[in-house]
């Protein structure tokens, strides 16, 4: 396996890792509050239609990546309204939210375009480019290092470079300013915060608000970056790999970013090995296909360390006077 | 009497003014009237005691003071300027600041994070963390309040935890502080350590407001005393100038006492036996420290006490709710073995019924008809349907039955169960458990939240049940029941039992003493506090 | 909090499904005017479609025996206190086991085949919701996010077993062998010449023996009696001696073997193999099943009967109005679950107000049951 190979893998592991990073840091902001977040797959979806067909009725990504960031805000906020102010059943709100998602997209896709649910291929501004690196064309011939930067690093949608600040931006966010203290407060103990004089109710719909833009950004890199145009159901389940991620990065952002590469390494990996030999005995493209799943079972079950969720969460919260 | 201002009181320590004036307040909770026409006044720079029974009111008052209720009517004036606190945002402005029972920290923030949150100065964390690591060390050795700043709550004793707590106020400037039953949590020597901050805290010129039911922390360390009683407010007295005897004896008040007829007992053999029983609550406090007692075939044991002080982990031991951490129970000759989560069902077998203290948590599924809660606890027995099936007829026959007995209004068993008032569902509680024919009964609090006429109904069912020869352990906050039903009394106080005593001869002072943690006759084994040397 | 008795029964059990559904149509019809057509035209296709014929019946029949098995195992689970969204994984590998049953007994007369094959599903699928079930017990894993992973791995898992294992090699297409005649669970057209060509089977008998079967469980048997309270009251499930962690268990793996049923009509009644995705989301339709038929078996049946009038309706639709498409369908069904799962507090306290205003008396009598107070 010669390094150019290497490069292409861990290049598709880049690409394929973006948007589950960023629907995975979505869904730590909501789920840090204490709000169960199990419709970032509807968000992802809903954002990516949006983001294509906006995108090809205007010729702009940038308007589409808008239009993504708003209606996926408008999904949460449809879910945030049903479990905190109505303190309504989070996962059920999860569940309506992503099958809403699935049936609107491809129904508003065919209804306004005809095309079996896809929204038209882009053309060249409407779809977002890779993005050349300073430099990069003149340092690719320096050896070892230079394929890494020139083909590796540099040459990604802008979507791939934003996804990876967010995770500096998201740590600095949670973990050094006064908001992210309060939201980390909100998801252990809303009582302590209410008590602190803080309001719980304005925080969740705060860090939902963050939850839906983040969730707009994933779903768009769908259509305008990656892809051209919203396909049906394109997001394939992406949304709950996100979850999984989320949850076996026990919600923090540094390990929320390996693992996301960890499951988009398994994801490049399938898609282009059949199969693979593993001590001599084959092991079959499925099992790989399942084991972002299978890792995130085994760590809940509490057999690779603890995943202690923020306490608060699921749980509406009631001021009990 | 000069209202000092604000600003001017914190330049020096001042010995008079009022630090909190609470005029004519009253609040009710639809039927309940939990506070009437209170009257309070608490110098600054004093610690003043608030103490009285379940009941009495002083939660509600103090959590009206901070904010979190609003009172239906009457005056607060802080440092003599009328105010009305609508929320703890407010109290807190206002220099109030209140630890509560239950702490409110997030287990798995740092104590600084923890201090720090909702006081932020800005935006960015680290300036904000920064000053209150500077702040902190001010205060802790300010008032002795040594805590690591970077410990993680979660790590840190409970004792501690509680620093955290009267640090937090402090540090966002609390010139008044209110605990509410503080030390129920700690160990003797934490309570120590807590009093000795208090201390020092009214040497710094802030004023202390404790809320106790323990008598020897009034003596200990109080300046004034106000006396609550059912909603009232019954005396406030110089501490220097009154003894435990009067203040127990105000707390418990003398009431129109409901005696029930009651012929003598006829213990017969022991049926229940409790072995120097350990517990420990679900966040692994111990709260039963070493408990023995047995309970004969014909007698009712009463165990007296305020709530909070391990009877309610005492019940759920030895009804098989709840895995005790050492001792044994040993039920109609057997020593009663938990394995599994369905420890309860082994305890019915073996032939106990059990009363719970909270009927609508614990002992009734309210949403449901009160035929399905007539066999709670016991649907797997055979009356109720050989095999796997229900028979639902012989159910709803039983629930008939418990309704007639024990007069059940309105008598309809499909109604549901929240539709009944609550002394009518705890007649509904009672006559399942009683109807069973047990050989032991475990109650808790029978007639809390019952009206007057249910609570002699029930009280003349249970002198049946121990007529009939059942071995009967009865606890109860209330003293008159337990005064008017026991055979024998035995008090709890702070896990363990510090007293025994005869309910035909025992006063109400004696008894009240040795609930609030007082006892000058012999020593029980494991005490915490009130073995330490005489009173100041 | 101001006092509120709760809804009566009828009301609870009618009129707040009813009332979501209507607005959950409302919702689905202002949509279907935005794309400029007319909804109640749509309706009309629909109901046509669903019912106005026997093919068309057929159909319905026929989607709404998968949605009762759905419903079922959602509901059966709801009233333990768990929600259990893996219906679609237990459903899909209980094809395992129906395949292979079917498979090996395709020469036998399907009354001996069917009933072992049921057997054969039952276990699988029970397995399936089994296995979070005792992680939920015994370690505490939420059973929510179990449920979903176990989907997704059975997915792959069967993926691989169609493709690798049991697709014969004179096939191309993804797809097991296929059932002799003579073990093939009979179609109702084969008796009643009324249902034209439609797929409706004998799987059909099983949903309504599944329906009371559950009723009998839930309602008449002690260990329906401990699920209940468990569901309502774990504390006072506690008190009666119920072990919860065996409740759980035993109550997913009921759950698991419901869902799997669907594999009997698919598998064995109507595509006669073992194809991918055959469950083909009717997961997910159980739980708006269950929210509206109130975890109820009549409730369920009729929900039933309606999403597969829907499912049915919609294709006729996209023939009859190829401005809309099934998706539609879809869009009713998340705004059911929306509505009556998760935004039940939409019409509830309004309800319930609206109730209290009726009857002083019961006013009288709800403020005085409601003089919880704080403990002081």
């Amino acid at each position: 396996m010669d390094l150019s190979v290497i490069l292409s893998i861990l290049d598709a592991t880049i690409r394929l890792s973006t948007p589950l990073l960023l629907a995975c840091l979505a869904g730590m902001y909501s789920e840090r509050s204490g709000i169960f977040d199990i419709g970032l797959e509807g968000k992802m979806l809903s954002a990516a239609f949006a983001a294509g067909a906006v995108a090809a009725i205007s010729g702009s990504a940038w308007l589409g990546l808008l239009a993504g960031m708003i209606v996926s805000l408008g999904t949460t906020l449809l879910q945030g309204v049903a479990a905190i102010s109505l303190k309504g059943n989070q996962l059920i709100a999860g569940v309506a939210i992503n099958m809403l998602a699935a049936g609107m997209t491809t129904f508003l896709g065919q209804t306004w375009f005809h095309q079996g649910g896809r929204t038209p291929a882009l053309s060249a501004g409407g779809r977002f480019e890779p993005i050349t690196l300073p430099f990069a064309n003149e340092l690719a011939g320096v050896p070892i290092l230079g394929p890494i930067y020139a083909d590796l690093i540099s040459g990604h949608y802008i979507l791939v470079y934003i996804a990876f600040i967010m995770v500096a931006v998201t740590y600095f966010v949670l973990f050094r300013t006064r908001f992210g203290l309060r939201l980390r407060a909100v998801g252990e103990n809303p009582k302590a915060v209410d008590t602190a004089g803080i309001s719980v109710v304005r925080l969740r719909y705060q860090a939902i608000i963050i939850t839906g833009l983040l969730c707009g950004l994933a779903g768009a890199y769908f259509s305008i970056a990656q892809g051209s145009g919203f396909g049906n159901n394109m997001t394939a389940g992406k949304g709950y790999i996100a979850l999984a991620a989320l949850i076996f990065a026990k919600w923090k952002p540094v390990p929320a970013m390996f693992t996301c590469l960890l499951f988009g390494f398994l994801d490049a990996l399938q898609i282009r090995l059949q199969s693979a030999e593993l001590f001599g005995i084959e092991v079959p493209v499925q099992a790989i296909q399942a084991l972002p799943y299978v890792l995130t079972v085994v760590l809940l079950a509490g057999f690779i360390g603890k995943a202690v969720g923020p306490k608060a969460g699921g749980v509406p919260y009631t001021k009990e006077r | 009497m000069n209202p000092q201002r604000p600003e001017t009181a914190a330049a020096s320590a001042p010995a008079s003014g009022w630090a909190i004036e609470l005029e004519k307040i009253n609040k009710r909770f639809g039927a309940v009237h939990a506070n009437k026409d209170i009257d309070l006044k608490v110098k600054r720079g004093t610690i003043h005691g608030i103490v009285g029974e379940n009941g009495a009111g002083k939660s509600t008052l103090m959590s009206i003071l901070y904010g979190f209720y609003t009172a239906d009517s009457g005056a607060i004036r802080v440092n003599g300027t009328e105010h009305a606190i609508t929320d703890s945002r407010h109290a807190l402005a206002l220099g109030i600041g209140m630890v509560h029972q239950h702490f409110m920290l997030v287990d798995n923030f740092t104590v600084l994070e923890n201090v720090v949150l909702g006081a932020e100065d800005s935006g960015l964390l680290k300036p904000s963390l920064d000053r209150a690591r500077q702040e902190l060390d001010r205060l802790e050795h300010e008032y002795d309040l040594e805590v690591d700043p970077d410990a993680i709550i979660e790590d840190i004793s409970v004792g501690q935890q509680q620093r955290v707590e009267i640090l937090k106020a402090l540090y966002r400037g609390a010139e008044t502080l209110i605990l509410d039953e503080p030390t129920g949590v700690l160990t003797p020597k934490e309570a120590d350590d807590l009093f000795r901050v208090l201390r020092t805290l009214r040497e710094q010129g802030k004023t202390v407001i404790l809320i106790t039911h323990k008598l020897r922390e009034i003596m200990a360390i109080t300046d004034s005393v106000s006396v609550m009683r059912q909603g009232e407010m019954v005396a406030t007295l110089e501490t220097a100038a009154t003894n435990p005897e009067e203040i127990a004896e105000l707390m418990v008040g003398r009431r129109v006492l409901l005696r029930v007829d009651k012929g003598p007992a006829n213990p017969g053999k022991t049926l229940l036996e409790v072995q120097d029983l350990v517990v420990a609550d679900d966040m692994g406090v111990v709260r039963v420290k070493g408990v023995s007692f047995s309970v004969r075939a014909g007698e009712i044991i009463g165990i007296a006490g305020v709530s909070g002080n391990g009877q309610s982990e005492l019940l759920e031991s030895v009804s098989g709710m709840r895995d005790q951490t050492s001792g044994t129970i040993i039920l109609n000759g057997k020593p009663l073995s938990l394995e599994g989560d369905d420890g309860a069902a082994h305890a019915r077998d073996a032939g106990l019924a059990h009363v719970p203290e909270d009927r609508q948590r614990m002992g009734l599924v309210t949403t449901v008809s009160e035929w399905e809660n007539a066999i709670l606890g016991y649907q797997n027995s055979p009356e109720y349907g050989a095999g796997a099936l229900l028979d639902i007829g012989a159910a709803k026959k039983a629930a008939a039955a418990h309704i007639e007995l024990f007069d059940v209004r309105p008598a309809n068993i499909n109604l549901k169960t929240s539709l009944f008032s609550g002394g009518n569902q705890q007649k509904i509680v009672l006559a399942r458990e009683m109807q069973r024919d047990p050989d032991v009964l475990v109650i808790g609090q029978p007639t809390r939240g019952v009206d007057i006429g249910a609570i002699e109904f029930i009280h003349k069912e249970i002198i049946k049940m121990r007529d009939e020869g059942k071995a009967i352990l009865l606890v109860s906050v209330e003293l008159d029941e337990i005064r008017s039903l026991a055979d024998r009394i035995l008090v709890m106080f702070d896990g363990v039992i510090v007293g025994e005593a005869d309910p035909a001869v025992a006063t109400e002072g004696e008894l009240g003493l040795m609930m609030a943690g007082i006892n000058n006759k012999a020593a029980p084994r494991g005490l915490g506090i009130a073995e330490q040397g005489p009173l100041p | 909090m101001s006092a509120r008795r709760p809804l009566p029964r009828w009301a609870d059990v009618a009129l707040l499904p009813a009332l979501n559904l209507a607005l959950a149509f409302l919702v689905s019809g202002l949509v279907v005017l935005l794309v400029g057509e007319n909804p109640f035209h749509a309706i009309q296709v629909i109901i046509y479609g669903a019912f106005g014929y026997g093919d068309g019946l057929g159909y319905t029949l026929y989607y709404a025996t998968n949605f009762v098995f759905t419903g079922l195992a959602v509901a059966v689970a709801a009233h333990a206190g768990l929600f259990n969204i893996g219906g679609d994984g237990q459903a899909y590998v209980a094809g395992l086991g129906a395949i292979v049953v079917a498979l090996a007994l395709d020469q036998t007369h399907w009354l001996l085949a069917m009933p072992a094959a049921i057997v054969a599903a039952a276990a699988v699928g029970g397995l399936w919701g089994f296995v979070p079930g005792w992680l939920q017990a015994k370690r505490g894993s939420h059973v929510v996010i179990t449920t979903i992973m176990f989907n997704f791995i059975a997915a792959a898992l069967m993926v691989y077993m169609i493709n690798r294992v049991l697709k014969p090699a004179t096939t191309m297409a993804p797809e097991s062998a296929t059932i002799a005649v003579a073990g093939r669970v009979p179609q109702l057209r084969q008796f009643f010449s009324f249902f034209g060509y439609s797929p409706v089977n004998l799987s059909i008998v099983i949903a309504i023996l599944a329906l009371i079967g559950v009723y009998i469980l839930v309602w008449h048997t002690k260990f329906g009696y401990a699920m209940r309270v468990l569901g309502a009251n774990p504390t006072a499930s506690r008190y009666a001696g119920i072990s919860n962690s065996r409740m759980i268990m035993i109550t997913m793996t009921i759950s698991g073997a419901l869902a799997g049923m669907v594999a009997i009509n698919e598998v064995m009644g109507v595509q006669n193999r073992l194809v991918l995705d055959f469950v083909a989301g009717a997961g997910f339709v159980g739980i708006a099943v269950a929210l509206m038929g109130r975890n109820h078996p009549i409730g369920i049946a009729l929900a039933a009967i309606l999403f597969g009038a829907l499912y049915q309706g919609g294709q006729e639709l996209q023939f009859v109005i190829p401005g809309i498409t099934r998706e539609m369908i879809v869009v009713i069904q998340a705004l059911v679950i929306l509505f009556t799962g998760a935004m039940e507090g939409l019409f509830r306290p309004s309800l319930e107000r609206a109730f209290m205003l009726l009857t002083p008396e019961q006013k009288a009598e709800a403020i005085a049951v409601s003089t919880t107070g704080p403990e002081s």
